[in-house]
């Protein structure tokens, strides 16, 4: 299959720095405190990750859904955002509502099943995660048009999976993105697997041709590299603030975990397709290269360890302590103004709850 | 007051919103230069702006799921949907995102977004240019549905469905988009009724008849005819299809012991299927008789050329109205 453009990369898979006359200006403000941050948050991710694995193991939340092996795409691409752009999501991308500044808990409320939301959109400028797949491209279109018309610098930022790639939603709001300039960035995660169904099913050709179709211009990036990826998505951001309209980043990458906690990934794939990716895992791969240049020692590595380890004791505690809904909860909020039906019948379950005081 | 068509009502009240709201939006297929199929954003674009009266590509998913997405920006998009037959493929941004947001995120995002819709038969048109979706929506906590009769009712209900934070789906009866009617145009939107308040159109002690949109005038006809043959046919237009205003409507019942519900939809799962248990659970011992309904068949919409063998009329509702007196027997027609 020929590519749009070939595959950015920066680190290769034994952590060395390749050169690259097009992004090596793009990254030269990062120091080495910027880019050990980066390797913290890598570890981080992972590790609260795993800490939500264990509790849904546990039978703290009902379900979660992996990042695992995901985390160089989500950190390298939230990192490169402003507190003023806007996210919107799928369900799995646990890293950048990190990178937006969520209150750890909250990562879990919603597979708890506590709530149907995790956190204030506005207060962090993420969306609450999507289920439909792909449905959340279409509103991420909608709120970039309203950017646009506010004459902000701001941008969009909407993830979406490989699997969405075939969800109609996806090709309107490509359509629409492009023939009004949505200051709008698609990030196709594609992890290769949507739950059982492999990515040669959902596409005959590479992703960001098929954005490149709909005249959004498309790149592929190495998605288990954050180098490349904050590179790439700087730039993108860079050329949608310069008025360039939308723009399409598939980050290659891989679900190294199942698709949540409910499925069982030996039923449907190869163990040795797990191996071959594990080599090239992003956080493997960032450590050799900051130990190689000398950024991260047997020092740093124990402090961020132990960060890691503090943000899932931070996580657990958390969780434990999110409580059930009030039972007359439920009736909150799905009206803006009064509604006299609805109102009756939160009365009426009122009074049948009231018959078990006596 | 000025005498305007119910399309023109329409018009001015998007005209008006716009004027008084730079958030409002309107957007949809060829509601820019065309004014859309019906006309009803006639002249809006050349007045507000390609920004404010947009013309989308057409995807009906697209053009609910980016109002989704300006709500969210703070915007207060107006949406076209050309036909009700092709609301369908918006089916899931209005059901699994419109309707819940505000629910999902526990009142953090409002999405004030009006979807309006031309809606019902009569016009003999094409498949899919005759439904009558509303159960779908009535049926889906979170979303406001909204139907007019008059010009008045669509100047005012359509800007109150505008003002509301709640998303509205706002059905127009296309077969009633040239009827005429006096519209006071300067009246206050806050001395106005409520938007989710039924009406009572006459009073009549013997039956109460029940409808809503195109079938209005007609079941003021029907009264019209009864008096004739001396029975007093209250009619109540619905106006608000969710919630519905069960109180005015039993309030009726309760004086006459009788009902005829008539919508165009098919009968089973239709909202008169929820108005009749409505009302027999409000006044059951009020009622003379079972709740009777003169609806669509439970038929996919029939050629143009038999609609009138599907759509309710004068007559058929007449039927219902005797059936409802007993002069016919109620058993023959479940």
């Amino acid at each position: 299959m020929s590519t749009a453009t070939g595959m950015t990369r920066l680190l290769d898979e034994r952590g060395t720095r390749l050169t690259s006359p097009e992004f090596d200006p793009v990254l030269a403000d990062l120091t080495s405190a910027d880019l050990l941050g980066l390797y913290r948050d890598l570890v981080l991710v992972r590790r609260l990750d795993a800490e939500a694995t264990a509790l849904q193991r546990q039978g703290e939340l009902a379900l979660w859904p992996p990042l695992l092996g995901q985390e160089a795409a989500q950190i390298g691409t939230g990192r490169a955002l402003r507190r003023d752009d806007f996210v919107f999501s799928s369900y799995r991308e646990h890293a950048v509502a990190y990178t937006r500044g969520v209150a750890l808990p909250d990562l879990v409320r919603v597979w708890r099943g506590i709530a149907l939301s995790g956190w204030d959109p506005f207060e962090i400028g993420m969306a609450a995660p999507q289920v439909i797949i792909g449905a959340q491209t279409l509103h991420a279109t909608g709120y970039a048009m309203g950017v646009q018309r506010d004459g902000s610098d701001a941008a969009v930022v909407v993830y979406l999976g490989d699997g969405a790639m075939s969800e109609g939603d996806v090709a309107e709001a490509m359509v629409f993105a492009a023939s009004f300039r949505a200051p709008l960035l698609f990030v196709c995660q594609n992890n290769q697997w949507a739950i059982s169904e492999p990515v040669r099913l959902q596409t005959a050709v590479p992703f960001a041709d098929r954005a490149t179709g709909f005249g959004i211009p498309g790149r592929v990036v190495d998605g288990n590299d954050v180098l490349a990826v904050l590179a790439e998505t700087r730039a993108a951001l860079a050329r949608i603030r310069a008025g360039e309209g939308p723009q399409f980043l598939e980050a290659t990458t891989y679900r190294m975990g199942p698709h949540t906690t409910a499925d069982d990934p030996t039923r449907y794939r190869d163990a040795a397709e797990l191996e071959a990716w594990r080599e090239r895992d992003p956080i493997d791969r960032m450590a050799r290269h900051l130990r190689a240049l000398g950024i991260l020692g047997d020092a740093e590595e124990a402090g961020v360890q132990a960060e890691a380890a503090a943000a899932a004791a931070e996580l657990r505690a958390g969780c434990l302590a999110l409580t059930d809904p009030e039972p007359l909860s439920v009736f909150d909020d799905v009206y803006a103004e009064p509604h006299p039906r609805l109102d009756r019948q939160r009365a009426e379950y009122a009074d049948y709850l009231r018959g078990f005081d006596s | 007051m000025t005498t305007l068509t119910l399309g023109r009502a329409l018009n001015e009240g998007l005209r008006r919103t716009l004027a008084d709201d730079p958030r409002v939006l309107v957007m949809g297929e060829d509601v820019g230069a065309l004014g859309g199929v019906y006309r009803v954003t006639d002249g809006l674009q050349a007045e507000f702006g390609a920004d404010r009266v947009i013309d989308t590509p057409l995807a009906e998913s697209a053009i609910v799921g980016t109002a989704i997405g300006l709500a969210m920006r703070g915007y207060r998009p107006v949406c076209e949907i050309q036909f009700d037959g092709f609301v369908f493929p918006a089916f899931d941004q209005i059901v699994s995102q419109l309707a819940r947001m505000r629910s999902r995120t526990r009142g953090k995002v409002a999405l004030p977004v009006t979807i309006r819709i031309p809606v019902g038969g009569g016009i003999g048109a094409a498949e899919h240019h005759s439904e009558s979706p509303e159960a779908y929506f009535a049926h889906t906590p979170g979303l406001r549905v909204v139907t007019v009769a008059n010009p008045q009712d669509a100047y005012t209900c359509l800007r109150q469905s505008i003002a509301s934070d709640d998303p509205v789906i706002f059905f127009e009866p296309k077969r009633r988009y040239h009827a005429k009617g006096e519209v006071d145009l300067e009246a206050p939107l806050s001395a106005a009724p409520p938007l989710d308040g039924a009406r009572v159109l006459t009073m009549g002690d013997d039956v109460t008849l029940v409808t809503f949109g195109a079938l209005v005038p007609t079941a003021l006809d029907v009264a019209a005819v009864a008096a004739d043959e001396g029975t007093g046919v209250e009619v109540i237009d619905l106006r608000s299809l969710s919630p519905l205003d069960v109180d005015t409507v039993a309030a009726s019942v309760r004086r006459t012991g009788r009902v005829v519900i008539a919508h165009e939809a098919p009968r089973s799962g239709g909202l008169g299927a929820e108005l009749a248990a409505s009302i027999t659970e409000a006044c059951f011992a009020y009622l003379e008789t079972a709740p009777v309904r003169v609806t669509g068949h439970d038929i996919p919409y029939p050629p143009a050329r038999a609609e009138q063998h599907h759509l309710p009329d004068l007559d058929r509702i007449l039927d219902g109205v005797d059936r409802a007196l007993g002069r016919t027997p109620v058993e023959a027609a479940p």
